[in-house]
């Protein structure tokens, strides 16, 4: 290295600068989201779902839009549902919303430690879910509880697990909204982001290898796909033409960064599928119509042995990350208002009113009887306890699970935990 | 317990004599001022992480700094701890000094293998040619009802790499030293914040109200710069009866303990674990001849079982009891269960008796 080479970078020209994303307002700043191409619905080309990946390709940079503000359905990637299924499709997304609000004031009252909503996202879980086999195995994020709810788990059992109370079927051991249940063929949720992608790979691959009919589809928030799992994911997908969807919900921010810092300005989330060669779509994520038919269309090809699709779910987060956070101290409170893709709820339930099928009678004895539900269950599931009131699973529970046995360490440990209960706790006597 | 203040005060071997114009601030805001003496000190430095820059960070440790500073120099990351530790590496062997933070020590785990095979190890394999003069920040421990993935604490997977520093505070004094001393070093330094105490110390008992810093004589901090050297030991309180061995959270809860048992113990808060100051610990050891060592990590290959090798190495004939050790359970860290696992004033207070007993 002792003499630099004749063509070293020129000490003429000017010098290099760093770009760092900046999201176009902050606290205060006026919002107009009029740079953002919304796709007319309706005008998306459904490729037929044996196709080439490449020719969805088009579509990783477009947005598949069904309904219109006209309230109805246009074009080809109409789902065509009867009334009876938009109708269930609502209730889901009316209860998962009326369970969000109620679990965060919960939190907010002290009866557990954290809460995260989805508010404003729930097609990208309801209606995705409902496009699924009932048996089809799901890894999702932390914010597809509508899953759950779409395949029947009961809200006593959510609300146990978020209490971390004595009902709660993963033993008070996660953290709340961790949920696991795998009869509603529903993976453990992990805090740890993204490592769920390239699991639900490694599922659809054993599916194959055993010749099920079973697929995989997993969730994952755009921030997300930054981590090198998504990458993984992507890449085992595409080489074992594997029978998985990949969703990336892109609610635009990932806790007060937004999706620039994920890689959002210089290309969309679904074009990071075609990169690798994956069937792509981007779908309007707040029309739930389009969401269930680009779902459908992923599983139809995945089931076909047609292999794996990348959607992208353009949406909003409408509310804070979680119970921690709050928003007001990074982005404008206008942006839910100006949100060019409106509400999931609102649009699905004035296209089934423009259907003749609806009217803003039975919307609101609808969500009067999801709040009551809510409320019910968890009356119910506060007969077991509440976070930190001492009404949680017995102490030789921590002990358990950690492997299939306890080895000596881990008896000498439980038996050491129970003498500290005698003393911490004396009045717990008989909960060891 | 009424005067936990005033006793500490007098407890504490490091206080500073009350004045009128002396400030006090809590940990956060010591980090804080920390970051910002040494951007301002050197314009190679920069910070970057997930939440750092516009919004100061999610416990607000880089509050304001991008502000002052830019956006070249104070900025957000995407979502990749891989990528944060890998770009510290490559703005290392550029010249720069980055200060990473990565979220929560439970989400270094994607940043391993640039820390451990890389960041750790460029000195040694260029010979020198290369160095990785990072220090990287992140919150850890547990006691805020964080379940499994907002509580770890892997410090001895640190530890145990050649090549790496580990230095752990446990007042906003320290904590504003050592992180100085810290990001002037040449070497990595992964720099875990207690986050149970970032806003005032701990006893143990969760029930009890939170003692803000400004109680406590730790959290008077100077203004401006100054350092304390990694490698050096503080004797939190002299004693006689036997020696305890802890850092970061678990430091105020052993106070708190021997305070209430009324063990004339002496405590020593090792704030940096590598580099170690073997030197305080064989002293206090010879002199005590009993030796407790606390953490609330997990107790297999956890960092006391190196420190226990330690002392009954060098001290083995001045012991008169084993080493003991008072640690958090083997378990992944529970959620409803946390005070059950938390190695707190009960299994602290029975460690101590049996190092006493024999
Ligand atoms: C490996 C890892 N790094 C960091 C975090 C902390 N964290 C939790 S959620 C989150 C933001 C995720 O944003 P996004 O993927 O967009 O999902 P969203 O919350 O918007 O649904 C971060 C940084 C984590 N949980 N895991
Ligand atoms: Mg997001």
């Amino acid at each position: 290295m002792a003499n630099r080479p004749q063509d070293t970078a020129g000490h003429n020209s000017p010098g290099l600068t760093l770009h760092v994303p900046e999201p176009h307002y902050r606290p205060g700043d006026a919002v107009d989201f009029s740079h953002l191409t919304v796709s007319e619905p309706g005008a998306q080309p459904r490729p037929d779902e044996a196709c080439p990946a490449a020719e969805t390709h088009p579509l990783a940079t477009d947005l598949i839009r069904v309904l219109g503000d006209d309230n109805q359905a246009h074009g080809p990637w109409n789902p065509r549902l009867d009334a009876e299924t938009l109708r269930t499709m609502l209730r889901h997304m009316a209860l998962t919303r009326a369970f969000d609000e109620r679990m965060f004031r919960g939190q907010r009252q002290g009866k557990t430690s954290f809460y995260m909503k989805c508010t404003g996202e729930e097609a990208t879980s309801i209606s995705a879910a409902m496009a699924l086999a009932a048996d089809d195995m799901v890894f999702p994020s932390y914010r597809q509880q509508g899953i759950l709810i779409v395949r029947g788990y009961p809200l006593v059992e959510m609300i146990n697990q978020i209490y971390s109370n004595k009902g709660d079927k993963l033993k008070g051991r996660q953290l709340p909204i961790m949920y696991s249940s795998r009869e509603h063929s529903f993976f453990t949720i992990s805090g740890n982001l993204a490592t769920q992608t390239p699991q639900a790979v490694g599922w659809a691959m054993a599916s194959a290898i055993k010749g099920d009919t079973r697929i995989a589809a997993t969730w994952v928030g755009e921030g997300s796909t930054a981590e090198g799992d998504f990458h993984a994911a992507c890449t085992f997908a595409a080489v074992y033409n594997a029978p998985v969807i990949l969703n990336v919900v892109n609610n635009q921010w990932a806790i007060s960064s937004f999706s620039g810092f994920a890689g959002g300005e210089r290309a969309t989330f679904a074009q990071r599928g075609a990169g690798y060669g994956l069937a792509s779509l981007r779908v309007d994520g707040n029309d739930a119509l389009a969401v269930y038919a680009a779902e459908r269309w992923a599983a139809n090809r995945a089931r076909a042995n047609g292999g794996p699709t990348l959607i992208e779910h353009f949406s909003y987060r409408a509310e804070g990350h979680s119970t921690s956070d709050d928003p007001s101290g990074y982005r404008s409170a206008q942006e839910r208002e100006e949100w060019p893709l409106g509400d999931p709820i609102m649009r699905l339930k004035n296209h089934l009113i423009a259907l003749g099928e609806w009217d803003e009678g039975r919307q609101e004895e609808l969500d009067r009887a999801c709040a009551e539900e809510v409320k019910a269950a968890t009356k119910e599931a506060e007969k077991n306890g509440i976070l930190g009131h001492g009404m949680h699973h017995p102490f030789r529970t921590m002990f358990e699970d950690v492997f299939e046995e306890l080895p000596w360490h881990l008896k000498e440990q439980a038996a050491q935990a129970n003498k500290e209960r005698r003393i911490k706790w004396p009045e717990r006597e008989g909960e060891q | 317990m009424s005067d936990t203040a005033m006793t500490t005060a007098t407890a504490s071997a490091s206080a500073t004599a009350a004045t009128a114009s002396e400030r006090r601030i809590n940990m956060i805001e010591a980090i804080n001022e920390a970051l910002d003496i040494m951007m301002d000190r050197d314009p190679d430095i920069i910070i970057m992480g997930e939440d750092v820059g516009y919004f100061g960070g999610v416990f607000r440790a880089t509050a304001g700094l991008q502000e002052k500073y830019g956006k070249t120099r104070v900025f957000d990351t995407p979502i990749s701890e891989c990528g944060i530790i890998a770009a510290a590496v490559g703005m290392g062997a550029y010249g720069l000094r980055p200060v990473p933070e990565i979220q929560f020590a439970d989400y270094i785990y994607p940043g391993l293998d640039q820390l451990i095979s890389e960041a750790a190890r460029l000195r040694y394999r260029s010979a020198g040619e290369y160095i990785a003069p990072m220090t990287v920040r992140s919150p850890f421990g547990g006691g805020i009802f964080g379940g499994q993935t907002h509580s770890q604490s892997p410090e001895s997977l640190f530890t145990h790499v050649a090549g790496l520093k580990t230095v752990i505070p446990s007042t906003p004094h320290d904590a504003k030293g050592l992180l100085i001393a810290a990001i002037e070093d040449n070497d990595p330094v992964i720099f875990f914040e207690p986050k149970r105490i970032y806003n005032g110390p701990f006893s143990g008992y969760y029930d009890q109200p939170v003692q803000p810093w400004k109680a406590h004589t730790d959290s008077v901090v100077p203004e401006g710069y100054y350092r304390i050297p990694l490698g050096k030991a503080r004797i939190v309180r002299e004693g006689e009866a036997l020696t305890v061995l802890a850092y970061g959270t678990m430091v105020h809860v052993t106070e708190a303990v021997c305070r209430e048992k009324g063990v004339d113990a002496e405590i020593i808060d090792l704030r940096t674990l590598v580099p170690l100051d073997i030197e305080a610990i064989e002293t206090s050891v010879k002199k005590t001849g009993r030796c407790l060592v606390v953490h609330e990590a997990t107790r297999t290959s956890g960092f006391g079982a190196e420190l226990s090798a330690l002392v009954t190495e060098r001290c083995f004939y001045h012991l008169e009891a084993p080493v003991e050790r008072a640690t958090g359970f083997d378990t992944p860290y529970p959620h409803s269960l946390e005070w059950a696992y938390f190695p707190g004033p009960v299994r602290i207070g029975e460690a101590i008796d049996k190092v006493l007993a024999e």
